[in-house]
């Protein structure tokens, strides 16, 4: 139930009415449960060029036909990237991520030393780093060890808080960037002034002790981090309903 | 105007060892009856250009047809890895492959420059990212009148654009609907450019969202009834979701993924 947990953590952080991209998995898990919770008017938005869906069910691929059937519109791809997500349209983004850093940087194109023959060959960026530097303000979503949460990604697909002594504002990014890294541990958060990641808050049952351990590096931790509270009664309901009923 | 042709003399004509072949299709109308064409017909040393890369692109890199994969995001979506891809980049089997690799906005530009006749677009990029110094086609440029740095992506002009599309008329005008990606730039950005059609009608339907390509837009068409099987054509067939599931167990292993091309494509390596 790690993925529920990191779920419902990020679906209470989005608001009603709010523009939101989202990819397939983790991040249109926690979107579809806030579409079907408090935030009924979540627009949705995805990078095949589909606006303002209500996915019937867990989409498999970003083309599902259960996006595109509910879509209020179907726009070509150039157009989605450049109008409507260049053109400062999406206050959200939820981005999955194999691997993610001290700064919020997330590695999605290679694991190892070289580029040319990595170790693990990962799909590469997608729309990540577009969506990171565009959109309002960013959620990352990673179940979280210590291959997972490292001090340094071995590859910036996507820039965070700040690539080495780089600063988003340095880059020239208009949003935000990641607002917070949700794990199935707990709830980190950019310190203002370095940008470095924070344990702000966790999820129930897990423990400062557990959030060190599955990090590679020393780990901040705010004075008293919160607690999440376990998912409602409705909430699980709508997981159960979402997960019962992936995409045939 | 479009010529109408058989797909097995479409793809003969239009297509040559070592050229840069465009298939386009965004996990929908995916252009997979031509693709297996391509490789029945031995067609080798192929720069292959798709911003998606998925099964196609996995089984064309898994019999060493693919020098060079643009792209930018290479996975069987939804399911994990594209297995075929990885041994090639990781291990070289059955043969090394270079890889120029973009972000899809980066991509989608680049198709955008390429339809437009012009060398570049300008856009907000790749900056902050490890890409740049592996990749080429992205280069950063002053605006002229802001001074704001943006990055340029270099136009793709391949030598042919293959797509897959619900429905042409007997003038050879294509039409395609529901998710429409990149196609429409793809075919204007290729010298050449064939597309694989679920149907040809007397008149086409207005259709909402539809793209239309004037037959004068198109090189060659076939028919391909199901020709973007496992993915869709809106109203037309279903995405075939199994399908991927069942892929990543026949790409993880080479003797399985070989006999299964043998067997269900008709082509060895």
């Amino acid at each position: 139930m790690s993925d529920a947990a990191i779920a419902v953590a990020v679906a209470r952080m989005l608001r009603d009415g709010e523009v939101c991209f989202v990819g397939v998995g983790l991040p249109s898990l926690a979107a579809m449960l806030a579409q079907r919770s408090l935030a009924p008017n979540l627009y949705l938005v995805y990078e095949s060029g589909v606006l303002g869906t209500r996915p019937p069910q867990l989409p498999l691929s970003v083309a599902d036909p259960g996006l595109a059937g509910t879509a209020q519109t179907l726009v070509p791809v150039p157009e989605m990237f450049n109008y409507w997500l260049q053109g400062g349209h999406v206050d959200v983004g939820l981005l999955g991520a194999a691997q993610v850093d001290r700064f919020g940087n997330v590695n999605s194109t290679v694991v190892g030393d070289g580029y040319d023959r990595p170790r693990v060959r990962l799909p590469g960026a997608g729309g990540a780093p577009e969506i990171a530097s565009a959109a309002g303000r960013v959620v990352i979503m990673v179940r979280q060890s210590v291959r997972s949460f490292v001090s340094a990604v071995d590859f910036v697909t996507t820039a965070g808080q700040r690539v080495g002594d780089t600063t988003r504002r340095d880059l020239g990014f208009p949003g935000r960037g990641p607002v917070a890294v949700v794990t199935d541990i707990g709830i980190y958060e950019p310190d203002p002034d370095d940008g470095e990641l924070v344990l702000v808050a966790l999820q129930p049952g897990r423990s400062v002790e557990e959030a060190r351990a599955a990090t590679g590096w020393d780990l901040r931790v705010a004075p008293e981090p919160r607690r999440l509270l376990p998912p409602t009664a409705s909430e699980q309901a709508v997981l159960t309903a979402l997960e019962g009923s992936p995409a045939p | 105007m479009a010529r109408f042709a058989p797909l097995a003399e479409a793809v003969g004509e239009l297509v040559h060892d070592g050229d840069i072949v465009a298939l386009e299709g965004f996990s929908h109308l995916v252009p997979f009856a031509a693709g297996h064409e391509l490789l029945r017909q031995g067609r080798r040393d192929l720069t292959l250009v798709r911003m998606v890369p998925d099964l196609i692109a996995d089984q064309l890199i898994g019999l060493g047809r693919v020098r060079r994969l643009v792209f930018s995001w290479a996975g069987n979506p939804g399911v994990g890895s594209l297995h075929r891809f990885r041994d090639a980049v990781e291990h070289g089997w059955p043969r090394p492959i270079e890889l120029e690799e973009h972000t899809h906005a980066g991509m989608a530009n680049r198709y955008v420059a390429g339809a437009s006749g012009l060398p570049c677009m300008l856009m907000r990029g790749y900056a902050g990212t490890d890409l740049p110094p592996h990749t080429d086609g992205v280069r950063f440029v002053s605006c002229p009148f802001t001074g704001e740095s943006l990055a340029a992506v270099s136009a793709l002009r391949p030598d042919v654009a293959i797509i897959h599309a619900q429905r042409a008329d007997r003038a050879g005008n294509v039409q395609l609907w529901g998710i429409v990606g990149v196609q429409k730039e793809a075919v204007l950005a290729a010298r050449r450019a064939l597309v694989t059609v679920d149907r040809v009608v007397d008149a086409l339907e207005p259709r909402p969202g539809e793209v239309v390509l004037p037959s004068w837009a198109v090189t060659t068409i076939s028919e391909a009834p199901g020709g973007a099987w496992p993915t869709y054509g809106q109203d037309d067939s279903v995405r075939d979701d199994a399908f991927y599931r069942e892929w990543d167990a026949i790409a993880r292993d080479r003797d399985r993924f070989t006999n299964w091309m043998v067997e269900h494509v008709g082509v060895a390596a």
